[in-house]
């Protein structure tokens, strides 16, 4: 059963990922990203990890995805303009692709160790991943939050610019 | 019993009394406005309109459905599905009553007891946006379209205040499953005063409560947010190009999304299906109560109504009220009934505030939404989470 829903996801999450690519339109775009976020939230949950699952729907498909979608409404972007792939591309692109997939597979057959993962493993709840952040965690936490705020100023000096 | 038939059947009783109280809902709203304005309300389809929703159904049912040729077609379907789906969803994780034995069956009055529930009831509601969202961008018309960017606009913004409000009781609770919370306000302060999370030290959570369902009314589209569907500017919103069933979709999912919102603050601050009062004190028999006053009232103005009809309908309902009366003094219903009233009572007393702040307030405009979650809002739930944070971490 768990593999047979892990294959479903994952099957729908790399669809998805390929259908953000495809899209001619910038908003049917964000929806497959959607998708592939809604796939992910799938995964982890299959894994056990409820929390992060939960923090994901939440965060990326409920809050980023909407901000995407906002920007694109708002700009009123249209349909993308196909343009005939140059000669270099259309020669080398295959080749770089198989290449890619083929260092991916290798590099991922490394990672995993001995462990192999099981499904439903994964136990920590809210607290362990709260505790986690602010222990263990801490300085990355605090750098990527200033981070973040750094952003946001740099957004803020940018609009204001062309106001006046 | 097999669990998955134990589920089965629990789930066709919450969807049914579920799609029987959305449909009801917009009675009870139009009755209570109308009071709110002294006009009658629903009142030709059967006594006081109660066959009114039925009628609105079978309205909506037969009329044409429209499908603009200018729409993008897969999303402009696609959108009052999910609309709905995800307002209906919502439900499944909220906690009715404590655990019962049913004729030797021993199950939560919940379908499931997610040790994740607040977070995928703020999951489930944060996807509902892509319906209005999607809905308003699909119908390719300029006043769809800003009524979803404006729809987009207000929930992230008071998603932040919403979250950080329901953040605070969950402090006190220490839990995030429905059912823990719940079962947190369980008893009395001072043998009187129920431990509810409004009244739980050592910080009540008043302000959370009032933060909550502010921006809870503005996530839910609800006057005075209604922003996304301001007809005197935007036509209808976001649903100007729906017709029929998906104008109908979309109507149940606002519903729902109310819905949600009263069983939110129910559970959370409210106490759940916890009495308010202690049962040595008669809170069991409240209920019955309650219900033989009011058909006692029936029967009083029954004997002595001046319409000739009056003085045989009024005894009948007389009659229905004696019957639930009678109902809650059984022994054996009460143990499931008595959770249940509760429940129902402090969900509709939301409700009836939710309804009364329509027939009250007027629209906001756009920028006064704004700074008021950013600038008011926003600060002021920041504020209560850290205090509430202090004084739990100093207790």
């Amino acid at each position: 059963m768990d593999v047979i829903l892990f294959l479903i996801f994952a099957v729908l999450a790399v669809g998805c990922a390929v259908n953000v690519v495809l899209q001619p339109h910038p908003i049917a775009s964000a929806v497959s990203l959607i998708g592939v976020m809604g796939s992910l939230a799938v995964l982890y949950l299959l894994l056990g990890a409820e929390f992060v699952a939960a923090a994901q729907v939440i965060v990326y498909a409920g809050a980023v995805m909407v901000l995407f979608i906002f920007v694109i409404m708002l700009l009123n972007a249209g349909r993308e303009e196909r343009r005939g792939r140059s000669y270099v591309v259309r020669l080398l692109g295959l080749p770089l692709l198989v290449s890619l997939l083929g260092l991916l597979a290798v590099l991922a057959r490394g990672l995993g160790g001995d462990t192999a993962v099981s499904f439903g493993n994964f136990t920590a709840g809210a607290g362990e991943v709260g505790r986690a952040l602010f222990t263990r965690y801490l300085l990355p936490f605090e750098i990527t939050s200033l981070l973040i705020l750094v952003a946001i100023l740099g957004a803020m000096v940018l609009g204001r610019k062309e106001i006046d | 019993m097999n669990y998955f038939v134990l589920s089965l059947v629990k789930a066709a009783v919450v969807a049914g009394a579920l799609l029987t109280t959305l449909a009801y809902l917009q009675w009870v709203e139009r009755k209570v406005l109308a009071h709110i304005q002294a006009r009658l309300g629903p009142w030709r389809v059967g006594p006081h309109g109660l066959l009114q929703p039925l009628a609105d159904v079978i309205k909506l049912l037969t009329k044409e459905d429209l499908l603009p040729p200018h729409v993008n077609k897969p999303l402009f379907l696609a959108a009052p599905f999910i609309a709905v789906t995800t307002a209906l969803l919502t439900v499944a994780v909220i906690p009715l009553g404590p655990e019962v034995r049913v004729g030797g069956v021993v199950t939560a009055m919940q379908l499931a007891d997610l040790n994740i529930g607040v977070l995928f009831v703020l999951a489930v509601s944060s996807l509902g946006v892509y319906g209005i969202v999607l809905a308003g961008w699909a119908s390719n018309n300029k006043y769809s379209l800003l009524g979803g960017l404006r729809s987009s606009a207000q929930v992230i913004s008071y998603e932040l205040p919403l979250a950080f409000a329901i953040v605070a009781p969950l402090l006190l609770a220490n839990t995030l499953s429905l059912r823990g919370i719940v079962e947190n306000q369980g008893g009395y302060l001072l043998g009187v005063l129920p431990n509810w999370h409004i009244f739980q030290g050592p910080w009540p959570q008043l302000l959370s409560l009032a933060i909550f369902v502010v921006a809870g009314f503005a996530e839910v589209n609800r006057i005075p947010f209604d922003l996304p569907e301001a007809e005197n500017e935007l036509v209808a919103g976001y649903h100007t190009e729906y017709s029929s069933m998906k104008f109908a979709a979309f109507f149940m999912a606002e519903y729902a999304n109310i819905l949600t919102l009263c069983l939110m603050t129910t559970v959370l601050f409210l106490g759940g299906w916890h009495a308010p009062w202690p049962s040595r004190l008669g809170s069991d028999y409240a209920p019955a109560l309650l219900f033989g006053l009011a058909g006692a009232a029936a029967l009083h103005y029954g004997l002595r109504a001046r319409r000739r009809r009056d003085r045989k309908t009024l005894p009948a309902v007389a009659a229905v009220w004696f019957a639930a009366a009678a109902v809650f003094l059984l022994p054996a219903a009460r143990a499931y009934l008595l959770p249940l009233f509760w429940f129902g009572l402090k969900t509709a007393l939301v409700m009836f505030f939710v309804i009364w702040v329509r027939g009250t307030l007027p629209r906001f405009r756009y920028d006064q939404l704004m700074s008021f979650a950013w600038k008011g809002l926003f600060p002021l739930a920041l504020a209560n989470l850290f205090l509430t944070g202090l004084l739990v971490a100093l207790s």
